[in-house]
């Protein structure tokens, strides 16, 4: 799975995909492979305010939890609720359907100081260099 | 030594086989400095036959023979030899934690079935494979309370269990918690007019027993309403499992701990006994232990694994919802065993004849004109009653006619001296109950 | 199946449903004698508390019914009484029958806490024979019986540390916790009120004496240590991991889980722990049962004394024994009631049987972890080459380039007839295959370990497939934990389906099962 060039990326595995003053966010392919099947999300209610750098999410398998950080401050406008039903779609389509949260961005600006789709690439090749090592 | 599978040359062999010369050299990674140079100063080695007169002696020097109205947390009741028949069996007794869960459906199907029955009883939609008892299951609801509502004022029920509240505060004094008792009413029930004044925005949970340490039922409903509308979730503790074979299940709890005990689990000086959680659906991901779930193989044969395992200390670790592991399986085995044998009949007819011989005694004590009954509601093996003498003085009398006495209330609730918590259930003969009577007729005509 | 299984066994598969299922109205499997009073009308008693529908769905059943039930239940799990289970830091040695005999005698099942204390002088000498035991084992000052499970003891430990503490000042902040450590020391911390810090093994998968340096201060109040560690590796520099803690005022707690390495050959008091937990059921022979009971007394040098947990056992004139709940300064209780007195029971009788004789099972234990690490040594790689002591840590790399993980190897040892090692704990192995064979396993046991381990790394080899799809001879194949944890049914309601109803089976999707730790 490729990862869309008009997203950006953090070392945690989220990605956001910002557009004017709101941005929706998630993790991604990397992230999912790495927890394996998702069986339980914990999303933040609307109004909530992202700090970022601090955990607002965290999503479980069987047999781990992964909190979620916050790539930039914001509001939380709207989450995905139909992934407490189908939590799996955050496996099989980590980028668009798999989606957590819409916030409203405090600094639209933040969004540019994180990875772009080749860095956050590059950085995942050395992760996973670093595993086999 | 018969507990060690191996002979002499077998242990010789097995050296040579490591290439050491003596089994010290495996100990050479110790410190010399700390390597004991003398046996253990340890009784024995004894033989099976000396660790029965061993422990023989011991019982001897109990209460054997004698009959005993004491409850307080902790009741005399039926066992029937076949719970032990099963629990006696090697595949339950000596089976480890059933995380592998195809040599474990055994274990795993008896905890679901635990947790079913724990459900029915209480009237709640969940409940957990088990804790250490019920005053820790009871801590672990109002952590739970803390962690669900992110509040930390806790307003506990005087008549709780004092050794509950006790356990509740050495935990609460670590985790922020601020534990406020509130106070019993003439009646023996919660005083609802102070647990209104004393609830606001900042309660995370109301506790309250039912029946409570006194023997008494508590109206649940008001207490419910008042704990809901602050916005605090209301925990139901339970001491006496049996009285839900008569006693309306607690539905207005959100969180009900109780201590089964009273089903299949002998007194034996105060433990191991089982704590439940049992608690609504939307909760559980707060709740603390086990839990055992049904799924299908990849056959689509039915099976049971542990599950939700994310919540535990192995994954979760310092975010755990406990630092539980071991809990008490094995003891919620024997509870299943019990209640299944007892059944939907046996056991409303075992509390049947819990509240008859209750009342008896109670019937005949008030027939002594100078003992009163202490709280004038309806209870269901345990009462208070008021003496005109000193608690203590009426047992000592009581045990010279081998009759363990009631509980002196006296020792936890220092307003209630003279009072004494009388427990009654199916495994006292009427015989026993009269000659207890006469007893304490006798001791309280003893000149002073 | 190969002929090189010599142990497997399939396991009976008849199709029990859930007692619920068996229920039917109007059968009753146990009987009250007559009541000898006279009846009371419950209705008109217990007034708007009566429960009119009696427990709805309660199961009405036959004792045979309940006999075959549980029976056959019994019949699907592998147990000690079976054969080995090789789990690390378990400790799952054979559980005396004497234990269980004694443990539900008169006098000694029968007794309520709160009986007179001079009904109870024979259960008080019980536990101050424990305590004095203990004691002696451990080379400690003073013993609390009252924790249920290890766990709460660590609670309790932290919990003394923390008021000795107090009472000098200042709590502090943080434990210093290895991250080759248990998930319960550092669930417990944070219980105890404390962060947790963690500190990084060296490349001996010892305590890094130099990081520890540097992370001890005025903040830190203590270490929580396993000894020897998860990898069943003795640390050597106990005595001077404790002087730099001490140096600090800061505490040094002992996790006693691998005390079945230690009991008789050394006293982790000697060493310099200031507390420790112990863990009955493990060390002490009490029966796992399923998961518990189990016990975790809690034994501390002079200084910690103080803040013992009430009630403690004295000693009165003339050699009574009572239990005293006057202590200004204790911690307080951790449970009602004193303890799991009848766990407590059962490990004073494994005691007693062995005597100071008690060291011939630490060395036996010893023994069959080394021979089972030399004859596997090369067959699987093994992380840490440091001396073993009861247990021992492989990992699953030279498997994993065929494709092959700990968790598939574990599952392909049930066919072979053994209880799976622990796998993927401790975490600072990736994929580790942790192996604690205890002192009861006899040679022929450990041969058919090896053996079966060998197998299977020869199949790994040359039939990885095998492998990763077993266990193939149990009467349930690999469960979709996925599907539990997404959807859980947590109890049978009526209306459900059985069992025995028809069954779908089209094979499906199962995910790589959940990650055990003793």
């Amino acid at each position: 799975m490729g990862y869309p060039t008009n997203y950006r990326y953090t070392k945690e595995h989220e990605w956001i995909d910002a557009k004017g003053d709101t941005a929706t966010i998630g993790i991604t392919d990397y992230a999912q492979h790495e927890l394996g099947d998702v069986v339980f999300v914990e999303l933040p209610a609307p109004g909530t305010k992202l700090v970022a750098g601090k955990t607002f999410s965290s999503v479980e398998s069987v047999k781990a939890v992964s909190e979620i950080y916050a790539p930039t401050n914001g509001e939380v406008i709207e989450a995905n609720t139909a992934l407490q039903n189908k939590p799996e779609t955050i496996n099989s389509d980590p980028h668009t359907g798999g989606w957590l949260v819409k916030i409203k961005l405090t600094n639209p600006a933040e969004v540019n100081d994180l990875m772009d789709a080749k860095a956050y690439e590059a950085y995942i090749e050395e992760k996973q260099k670093e595993a086999s090592a | 030594m018969r507990y060690l599978p191996k002979s002499p040359a077998e242990r010789k062999e097995m050296l040579a086989a490591i290439g050491r010369k003596s089994i010290e050299e495996l100990f050479s990674s110790i410190p010399e400095a700390y390597r004991l140079k003398k046996p253990l100063n340890l009784p024995g080695p004894f033989s099976e036959a000396e660790v029965i007169r061993y422990f023989e002696a011991r019982g001897a020097e109990n209460s054997i023979g004698y009959s005993s109205f004491l409850g307080a947390g902790i009741y005399s009741h039926l066992r029937s030899v076949v719970t032990d028949a099963i629990l006696q069996r090697g595949e339950f007794l000596t089976s480890y934690t059933p995380y592998q869960a195809e040599i474990s459906q055994g274990t795993l199907q008896a905890i679901f079935e635990f947790q079913t029955l724990m459900c029915q009883l209480t009237g709640q939609e969940v409940a957990n494979a088990s804790m250490y008892d019920g005053s820790t299951a009871t801590t672990e609801a109002v952590l739970m309370a803390e962690r669900l509502t992110g509040r930390t004022r806790v307003l506990v029920a005087r008549s709780l269990h004092p050794e509950y509240r006790e356990v509740l505060r050495t935990y609460a004094k670590n985790s922020g918690l601020t534990v406020e008792e509130i106070a019993y009413s003439a009646t023996g029930t919660l005083d609802v007019s102070g647990l209104k004044s004393a609830l606001r925005d900042d309660v995370c949970a109301v506790v309250v027993q039912s029946p409570n340490f006194f023997g008494v039922i508590e109206n649940l409903e008001p207490l419910a309403d008042a704990t809901h509308e602050a916005g605090a979730l209301l925990v139901v503790a339970i001491a006496e499992a049996l009285s839900l074979g008569l006693v309306k299940a607690p539905s207005e709890a959100d969180i009900v701990a109780m201590e089964g005990q009273s089903f299949g689990l002998a007194p034996s000086y105060g433990g191991p006994f089982v704590g439940v959680v049992a608690s609504r659906e939307k909760f559980v991901r707060q709740m603390p232990g086990r839990l055992a779930g049904q799924t299908v193989d990849q056959n689509g044969h039915r099976g049971f694994v542990l599950t939700l395992a994310t919540r535990e200390q192995h994954i979760r670790r310092e975010k755990a919802t406990s630092n539980i592991c071991t809990n008490q399986a094995l003891c919620a085995l024997a509870a299943t065993v019990h209640l299944t044998l007892l059944g939907r009949e046996g056991i409303r007819e075992m509390a049947e004849q819990n509240l008859a011989k209750a009342q008896f005694a109670l019937s005949q004590l008030e027939k002594i004109p100078s003992v009163k009954r202490s709280f004038a509601v309806p209870f269901f093996n345990e009462f208070a009653v008021e003496l005109p003498r000193s608690v203590k003085m009426v047992n000592a009398e009581l045990l010279k006619s081998k009759i363990v006495g009631p509980y002196a209330l006296g020792s936890a609730y220092p307003e209630l001296s003279k009072h004494a918590l009388v427990c009654v259930t199916e495994t006292t003969s009427r015989g026993e109950i009269e000659k207890f009577v006469s007893g304490v007729k006798a001791a309280l005509e003893v000149p002073l | 199946m190969t002929d090189k299984i010599k142990k497997a066994s399939r396991h009976t598969s008849q199709n029990e449903g859930l007692i619920f299922e068996k229920s039917s109205v109007g059968k009753r499997a146990f009987e009250l004698p007559p009541l000898d009073v006279p009846a009371v009308d419950a209705g008109k008693s217990l007034g708007p508390y009566y429960r009119t529908e009696g427990v709805e769905g309660f199961p009405e059943v036959s004792e045979i019914e309940v006999i075959r039930h549980f029976t056959r239940l019994s019949t699907w799990n592998y147990a000690i009484d079976l054969g080995m289970y090789p789990l690390g830091s378990c400790t799952m040695k054979y559980n005396p029958r004497v234990n269980e005999f004694v443990a539900r005698l008169a006098g000694i099942a029968t007794e309520h806490p709160y009986q007179p204390q001079e009904l109870s002088q024979g259960c008080l000498k019980i536990l101050s024979l424990l305590e004095k035991c203990l004691l002696e084992i451990t080379g400690m000052d003073a013993i609390t019986l009252q924790p249920a499970a290890g766990a709460q003891g660590e609670l309790t430990g932290l919990l003394l540390i923390r008021a000795y503490l107090q009472k000098r000042g200042n709590p502090r902040k943080k434990i210093l916790i290895p991250d080759s450590a248990h998930g319960t020391n550092p669930a417990t911390a944070v219980i105890a009120g404390y962060d947790v810090e963690n500190i990084k093994s060296d490349s001996n998968g010892q305590v890094d004496l130099a990081h520890l340096r540097d992370q001890v201060n005025e903040n830190v109040a203590a270490l929580m240590l396993t000894n020897p560690s998860t990898l069943g590796i003795f640390e050597q520099q106990i005595p001077k991991i404790a002087e730099i803690l001490h140096a600090h005022g800061a505490l040094l707690y002992m996790d006693g889980a691998n005390m079945n390495a230690l009991a008789g050959i050394t006293r982790p008091g000697d060493m310099g722990a200031d507390v420790m937990h112990l863990n009955l059921h493990k060390t002490f022979s009490t029966p796992h049962g399923g998961g518990g009971p189990g016990a975790g007394p809690v034994a501390m040098k002079r200084i910690l004394e103080p803040f013992l947990p009430v009630p403690i056992l004295v000693e009165k004139e003339g050699g009574r024994l009572a239990l005293d709940s006057q202590r200004k300064d204790s911690i307080g209780r951790v449970r009602a009631f004193g303890g799991n007195f009848g766990v407590l029971v059962r490990a004073l009788a494994y005691i007693l049987a062995y005597g100071p004789g008690v060291r011939q099972a630490t060395e036996d234990a010893v023994l069959n972890a080394n021979y089972i690490r030399k004859h596997l040594e090369g067959t699987y790689d093994l992380p840490y080459t440091r001396p073993s002591m009861h247990e021992v840590v492989f990992s699953d790399a030279i498997q994993k380039r065929r494709g092959v993980n700990t968790m598939d190897i574990a599952k392909r040892l049930i066919d072979y007839g053994f209880h799976p090692y622990t796998t993927a704990f401790p975490l600072i192995v990736p994929g580790a295959l942790m192996i604690e064979p205890t002192e009861s396993e006899s040679k022929e046991e450990c041969d058919l370990f090896i053996d079966a381990m060998k197998s299977i790394a020869e199949e790994a080899e040359k039939n990885p497939e095998l492998v990763k799809t077993a266990p193939h001879a149990t009467r349930i194949r690999r469960l979709d934990e996925v599907g539990a944890a997404r959807k859980p049914i947590l109890r049978w309601k009526a209306g459900e389906k059985s069992a025995n109803d028809e069954v779908d089976t089209h094979p499906r999707k199962v995910s790589t099962p959940t990650v055990p730790t003793c």
